[in-house]
């Protein structure tokens, strides 16, 4: 939908030699140095750079050990405004809503993952914060109880210094007596900037976007999509396999009634990668010859193959509809024990969207064991809202405040009092060899 | 003002007789008088008339010599008459020129839902009957389903009498099948059938007939009046929480899916059990290719089985439901490609006996909501020639004498609406009958907007659509109900009066009081001269 997503930061460090690139922490790998080369059309040799900031984590270095020594400004990116030329203003179009991965292509889930590289070590630490998205707000429209995801989406914003407002209504608004439209137009005649909106009802956030003209983003709706849980999970699967082109990735459990699943499908098919689902039949959605991905029965045989196992949650009210016999059989045939994970590869990772129900799709050990993600995946989870939120509030509006880059390493020194980043230094940070 | 009336110039397609010809229609004291050959001669040898015929229809089929052998084939008062006998016998008669349109009996729709009493706040009588004129309708079968239930005399002779205080359609009330819908304890067939409504069809519309033995009792019973049972054919326990068609694009949309088989389950045992005590089974809104199987099959062992289509499910796919716009939301929901185009196969043999609307209009509030949250039903009576119109007769499918049939004769054979469309007493366009007719364009195209609906709901998925065919006038017992696109004001119930300028067809053309008034624009208002 939007090609051109890649291109805005190179093209701010076409225009302005002191601006630094974002960085990612595989800079290094032919993938990255390709994705850069494409996005900066204007840059010469010379000046184009990634500005691979050394410091920045990599993949070999846990998140938020890499680059403390740098202060706040490892990884920043300072884009002066107006510093973009006229040309990239006109060739770039802001991500306008995030509501599905089917709206996305993938070069926008990657510069996506991208910008979430270069804000991950900002969400990692407890005081900092950068006032990229200052003086916006951010409204988070709960009209289903998520307390998990609310707080991932509040910290992202908070992390980005925008405000945030918390507007919950549990069920259909109507049922307090306004409608559905009048809660959009409420928010609206409030003046928020974006609604972050979490529903049991799949397509209002979509229905929303109509009502609204602020960026709507996805927290969850129905059975639909879960656009940022997708993007957190891949984010942290490309952060332990690199590229995810080739790699098979395993789905296990209710397909069914899993936002998750239908958002995560999509998002680790546009990155190339193979899926392969097994559930109870009953619990399969309907048609999924249509999803584009490989149906096996027996979870046993799929294993020794799988880069990445991600159990599914079972709700608890699918365990009274007839879908399947007994929690004991469903843990038997569907569930992630000690005995299946030694089927699989020693490198392949485990992961699942919590909350867990320890005991049914996954068995305490192997939660707790080392090849499991989950916690990282929380972690996670706050980068890449903050990702989401700035590149729908401020990424790639052409020119004024919002064109900023998300990381200002000018900003940044101001707001947490970390080094400056001055000319020099970003000048020294990108001769740095990528 | 004249009481005599002469449709000049325009196409005759009355399936009661199947006459298929350019003729003049003369209405007179609220009957049709008598068919003349067209003002100027044969038709034939008449240029003008040659436009009229629509597209796959040749235009010389259209205005061929079956003009010549209509009077003999069907029509008998029609005379050959030289010219001068024809302004005799239209002497006086004010001539409205329908030159390129089509002429037809009144449209009957067996599935209205006008909502009185109890959802006044959605739609009145007033309000959908103006909606049924406004679509060339003269009969509307009110469905049962208010508030309180048509399960009872009072209700049923309220909704049949305000039908006729209103006076721009006949209104025959459905009557439930079991009492407050609550598929328990069967409605008084035998009290409904004897008061002034003369209900003789009944259903639960909404809400399926799940209990299989009280769907063989109301059967049974319905055949001491020879009544019709019409069950909305659904399983309850395949659909629980059901919001669209079960497929692809419920997979892939997130939402609890609708599965045919649902729907043919429950015609399967319907078709059994009627068969079984020889009762007289109506299936309403028949959506999936395999329920038009299940019924082609039963017709054929003889079953008194009669069936209906909606102008939605001739048209409508589920990949629309992508948007989430809940004006889509529609019970049974709009299926697929394949079943759209089996519907449309089973329309034309016969096996779908009628078009029928389903017209179910909801307060925008209600609409407003969330997809899951939003009610079923959709607006149809005042764009369900259009849609026939432009997905079937234009395209080709179904023949313009055939389509008419469907709207007219097809929803007759089902239930008794008497004077309409060709059921007890004389009805279509012969001399004697009452004129209950309706008058097409169907070249003209438009698009649909909401504030030309007369319906008081705004719940129609065509809004911002282009449809080709609309009704241009529409007569109740020889009384003009819609004329030039303009319905006549309606006297509310408080005495004040329903203005319908602003909601006609024809930007430009004003309200007006009654027949015989004058129209600008296109139809001629001369008098022949004697």
């Amino acid at each position: 939908m939007n090609p051109a997503i890649g291109h805005e930061v190179a093209a701010g460090t076409a225009a302005n030699g002191s601006t630094e690139v974002p960085t990612q922490p595989r800079a290094a790998t032919p993938r990255t140095s390709a994705t850069q080369a494409v996005a900066s059309p204007e840059a010469g040799p010379g000046e184009r750079g990634p500005a691979s900031d050394v410091d920045t984590t990599d993949g070999a270095t846990r998140p938020g050990t890499g680059s403390g020594d740098r202060g706040p400004a490892s990884g920043g990116v300072a884009a002066g405004e107006g510093t973009r030329s006229q040309g990239a203003e006109a060739s770039f179009r802001r991500l306008p809503n995030l509501i599905s991965i089917e709206d996305l292509d993938a070069a926008q889930v990657r510069r996506i993952l991208d910008t979430t590289e270069q804000l991950l070590p900002i969400a990692q630490r407890e005081r900092n914060s950068v006032p990229t998205l200052r003086g916006k707000m951010v409204c988070n429209l709960f009209l289903e109880d998520s307390t998990r995801t609310r707080i991932s989406f509040e910290l992202a914003a908070k992390r980005l210094s925008a405000e945030v407002l918390n507007f919950s209504a549990k069920g259909s608004s109507v049922s307090k007596g306004e409608s559905f439209k009048d809660t959009a137009l409420t928010l609206d005649a409030m003046g928020v900037d974006c609604v972050v909106v979490r529903s049991g009802s799949s397509g209002a956030p979509l229905q929303l976007s109509r009502y609204l003209d602020v960026p709507i983003l996805n927290a969850g709706d129905g059975w639909h999509q879960h656009p940022t849980q997708a993007l957190l999970d891949v984010f942290t699967m490309r952060r332990h396999l690199g590229d995810m082109a080739g790699r098979r990735v395993v789905l296990v459990g209710d397909l069914l009634h899993s936002r998750v699943a239908r958002s995560e499908v999509q998002a680790l098919r546009l990155l190339g990668a193979r899926v392969t689902v097994v559930a109870p039949p009953t619990l399969l959605p309907p048609a999924i010859e249509g999803w584009d991905v490989e149906v096996a029965r027996d979870l046993d045989d799929v294993l020794p193959s799988a880069d990445v196992v991600y159990a599914l949650r079972v709700q608890r009210e699918r365990m009274h509809g007839a879908f399947f016999p007994s929690v004991r059989e469903y843990a038997r045939r569907w569930g992630l024990d000690g005995r299946r994970l030694r089927l699989m590869r020693d490198d392949a990772i485990v992961m699942h969207p919590g909350p867990m129900n320890r005991g049914v799709e996954i068995t305490g050990d192997v939660a707790d064991s080392d090849r499991a993600v989950i916690t990282e995946q929380v972690t996670n989870g706050i980068a890449v809202r903050m990702a989401c939120l700035y590149l729908l509030l401020a990424g790639g509006a052409a020119g004024g405040s919002s064109g900023q880059e998300p990381v200002s390493s000018g900003q940044q020194e101001r707001e947490s009092g970390g080094l400056p980043a001055d000319t020099s230094a970003s000048s020294a940070a990108q001769e740095v060899p990528r | 003002m004249s009481d005599r009336v002469l449709l000049a110039g325009g196409r005759v397609l009355d399936p009661t007789t199947g006459l298929d010809a350019h003729l003049d229609v003369l209405v007179a004291d609220g009957r049709v008088e008598r068919l003349l050959p067209p003002r100027g001669g044969a038709g034939a040898t008449n240029p003008d008339l040659a436009g009229g015929g629509p597209d796959g229809q040749g235009n010389a089929e259209a205005s061929d010599a079956r003009v010549g052998r209509a009077p003999d084939a069907a029509a008998g008062p029609v005379t050959n008459a030289g010219s001068s006998e024809v302004a005799h016998a239209a002497a006086g008669a004010e001539v409205v020129d329908v030159t390129g349109y089509w002429v037809t009996p009144g449209f009957v729709d067996l599935h209205t839902h006008l909502r009185e009493p109890g959802g006044e706040d959605a739609e009145d009588v007033a309000t959908g009957s103006a909606a049924g004129a406004a679509g060339g309708y003269t009969a509307l079968c009110a469905m049962a389903n208010t508030s309180p239930v048509c399960d009872a005399v009072p209700i049923a002779d309220m909704v049949w009498q305000r039908g006729r205080e209103v006076g721009l359609v006949d209104v025959f009330p459905v009557g439930s099948i079991t009492a407050g819908l609550e598929g328990r304890e069967l409605t008084p067939f035998g009290e409904l059938n004897a008061s002034a409504a003369r209900v003789d069809f009944f259903s639960d519309d909404g809400i399926p007939l799940a209990d299989a033995l009280v769907m063989r009792r109301a059967l049974q019973y319905a055949t001491a009046f020879d009544a019709v049972i019409c069950n909305h054919a659904e399983d309850p326990d395949l659909t629980a929480d059901a919001q669209m068609n079960e497929g692809a694009m419920s997979s892939v949309l997130g939402l609890a899916g609708w599965p045919h088989e649902a729907e043919e389950v429950m015609i399967a045992r319907d078709l059994i059990l009627a068969a079984g005590v020889g009762a007289r089974l109506h299936v309403p809104h028949v959506t999936t290719a395999g329920a038009v199987e299940l019924i082609r099959a039963a017709k054929a062992r003889g079953v008194r089985v009669t069936a209906e289509v909606t102008p939605h499910h001739l048209l409508l796919t589920d990949d629309l439901v992508s948007s989430y716009d809940p004006v889509l939301k529609v019970n049974p929901p709009v299926r697929t490609d394949r079943d759209v185009a089996a519907l449309r196969e089973a329309l034309v043999d016969g096996t779908l006996d009628a078009v029928a609307t389903d017209h179910a209009p909801h307060a925008p509030e209600l609409k407003d909501q969330e997809w899951e949250h939003a009610p079923c039903g959709m607006l149809g009576l005042e764009t369900a020639f259009g849609v026939v119109n432009t997905a079937l007769i234009r395209t080709g499918q179904l023949d313009p004498l055939t389509a008419v049939a469907r709207f007219t004769t097809g929803p007759a054979s089902v239930r008794d609406v008497e004077a309409h469309g060709g059921g007890r007493g004389a009805a279509g366009l012969v001399a004697g009958a009452p004129a209950n007719l309706a008058v097409f364009d169907p070249e003209h195209t438009w698009t649909v907007t909401a504030d030309q609906l007369h319906s008081r709901a705004r719940n129609s998925p065509y809004i911002g659509r282009e449809l080709t065919g609309r009704a241009v006038h529409t007569m109740l017992r020889g009384r003009f109900t819609l004329r030039d696109g303009v319905v006549r004001e309606v006297p509310e119930r408080d005495g004040s009066r329903r203005g319908a300028a602003g909601h006609g067809a024809f930007p430009g053309h004003r309200a007006f009081t009654g027949h015989g008034g004058t129209a600008a624009g296109r139809p001629v208002d001369t008098e022949v001269g004697a």
